[in-house]
């Protein structure tokens, strides 16, 4: 029988011939992540195993990016305890505030992630590197200190969902259009314990960027990893960032999915996810008169230049509502600058919305755009849990950068289509 | 500790990882801490009334959202004895039996079993009993393995006494 791209992976790392759906295997990493928040308690069982040196100096990366620039002095302490960790280990992929990013956008900017590599990260969104045709899947921190110290990690081998894309997105339509389309199909944990491996025609209308996007938010699905086939435009990018050779693995013509699902990416409208689950997602058309309080443009699903951009096109010319704070947060320092040098800023400010430097902030209620009780937020973030970006009352809309960046205009949930030239 | 025995805390769907432990509370990772917070912003008053002992039941998808450890290690330290759910996301699954958290998948005994029931349960036989009800229920038991590494507190410890062994 044959595998899927996941399997494939799974058995490379592993060093077996072929694996099964449900079969435990042991398998190399090639990368171990962690953040101010999971680093922590990570390094504490590290320490625990009484094992000196982490397996690979060069394979863990750590990124102070949750609460940082440090918020309040707790999370000073959590990233003293990471940064001193890296020094005393000689961690090559550390990233202090001047280089930091949020992780998810920064590793494969780094060129950290190639094609066919074996990613953990203590991280949940550590499944975004399937847009690289790589596995990806977020642990707990013991994982974390386990792999740190041998390198390795079992997992059992996921069954897969198939989904099949055809046709091209439309006007407005993004890749956040399309993942919250397809959480809101088959729920928070519609993929449970599965892959979801993506394929199909309408792949190459895609961008590396709507591909991230879409990888990003396989967790929301309940999935182990969100995977891409590799082609052209995925080796135009890893050309471009990293420097490892791409290992291209693909699915086995006669490879088990547990099931197919097609996706006409032509017929998806722009999504909008309702409080308080990823799955509760309603098409812009269907939204009615949702007034907001907030407006966060950033983060790892949606802090990218071409979100950035996209959100510029729109804002350009326009002011913010006079009730609303608009706060963009582009996701890594070289993004930043980017926007920057193409004269983003400037239609972000002269529109009345503030700028900040990367962080996850406001992503999980840290900081940089708390909602007080009542309040209601578009964002373009992954969860909209009870309290996640603040108050247990206050309420998170997730959307794409062009529906946060017109309801920012209108003070309400707004299709970008309505917004005038 | 191969047996639990307490009263039920009972919740719903996709209980996820914020409410269990909110972001907020995350500049620290220090057990007590988190213990506070536990489950604040789905039952602001399990934190008072939870007791050494005392066993969660939810539905499906127990523990989604983030792969923050600090969920089960909250629970954990709250006292809770162990979470019997329909489903657990993955993550969280993973983190728990990593540090040593006991949890049971069993549909049946998630439909049947009612908030404030007295229910035991036996790990390595798999074994779920509503005392209040006379209720028996039947969850997959588990392997040697685990029940060791969570008798060690969780994996740190089971690589460590794997090591003392050596
Ligand atoms: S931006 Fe949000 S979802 Fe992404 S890593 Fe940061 S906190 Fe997590």
């Amino acid at each position: 029988m044959g595998m899927t791209m996941t399997q494939k992976i799974l058995a490379a790392h592993a060093g077996l011939p072929s694996v099964r759906a449900g079969q435990l295997i042991m398998a190399d990493l090639d990368l171990v992540l962690g953040n101010d928040i999971t680093a922590p308690v990570a390094i504490g069982e590290f320490d625990k195993f009484g094992c000196e040196k982490v397996f690979d100096r060069d394979k863990v990366a750590l990124v102070p990016d949750h609460f940082t620039p440090n918020k309040d002095i707790k999370a000073a302490e959590q990233c003293k305890c990471m940064r001193s960790f890296a020094h005393s280990q000689e961690i090559t992929n550390y990233f202090e505030i001047g280089q930091m990013g949020v992780e998810h956008a920064l590793l494969p900017e780094k060129g950290l992630v190639g094609a066919g590599d074996l990613v953990i990260g203590a991280d949940s969104h550590t499944c975004t590197y399937g847009a690289l045709g790589a596995f990806s899947t977020g642990v707990g921190s013991t994982d974390m200190a386990c792999g740190m110290a041998t390198g390795k990690a079992w997992f059992k081998v996921p069954s897969a969902i198939r989904f099949h894309l055809t046709g091209k997105p439309g006007r407005h339509v993004g890749g956040k259009d399309v993942i919250l389309h397809i959480i809101g199909m088959i729920g928070v944990d519609g993929a449970l314990y599965q892959s979801m491996e993506f394929e199909g025609p309408g792949v190459a209308s895609l961008s590396m960027d709507d591909r991230f996007t879409i990888a990003n938010m396989a967790i929301e699905a309940g999935a182990k990893n969100g995977i891409f086939p590799v082609d052209s435009q995925t080796l135009a990018y890893l050309k471009e960032h990293c420097p490892k050779e791409p290992k291209v693995y693909e699915a086995d013509s006669d490879a088990e999915y547990d099931r197919t699902i097609e996706i006409d990416l032509g017929s998806i409208r722009p999504t909008v996810a309702f409080p308080h689950l990823p799955e509760n997602t309603k098409v812009i058309d269907d939204v009615g008169e949702v007034k907001i309080d907030q407006v966060v443009i950033g983060s790892c699903t949606n802090g990218r230049i071409s979100d950035l951009r996209v959100a510029a096109d729109i804002l350009k010319g326009h002011s913010v509502a006079p009730w609303v704070r608009c706060i963009v947060i582009p996701a890594t320092q070289k993004i930043w600058k980017q926007a920057m040098d193409e004269g983003l800023f400037t239609i972000f400010i002269d529109a009345g919305a503030i700028v900040s430097t990367p962080t996850c902030g406001p992503c999980l209620g840290g900081h940089m755009g708390i909602l007080g009780a009542g309040e209601r937020a578009v964002s373009t973030t992954n969860r909209n849990f009870v309290g996640r970006m603040g108050h247990v009352e206050s309420e998170v809309y997730l959307a794409s950068p062009a529906v946060a960046a017109a309801s920012a205009i209108t003070g309400y949930i707004a299709d970008p289509e309505k917004i005038g030239k | 500790m191969m047996q639990a025995k307490g009263k039920v805390f009972k919740y719903g769907d996709n209980v996820d990882t914020d409410v269990i432990i909110p972001a907020r509370y995350l500049n620290t990772s220090v057990h007590a801490e988190l213990a506070k917070h536990c489950m604040e912003d789905i039952d602001s008053t399990f934190v008072q009334n939870v007791q050494d002992g005392d066993i969660i039941v939810a539905q499906k998808n127990f523990g989604c959202g983030s792969s923050r450890e600090h969920a089960p290690i909250a629970i954990k330290a709250s006292g809770v004895s162990c979470v019997i759910a329909k489903t657990f996301a993955r993550i969280f699954y993973r983190n728990a039996i990593n540090i040593g958290l006991p949890i049971l998948e069993c549909p049946q005994a998630c439909d049947a079993i009612s908030q404030g029931d007295v229910v035991s349960v036996d790990f390595s036989t798999g074994t779920i009993v509503d005392e209040t009800t006379g209720q028996r229920f039947q969850a997959e038991p588990f392997p040697p393995f685990m029940q060791e590494l969570i008798a060690a507190g969780g994996l740190a410890g089971y690589i460590a006494k794997q090591n003392e062994k050596k």
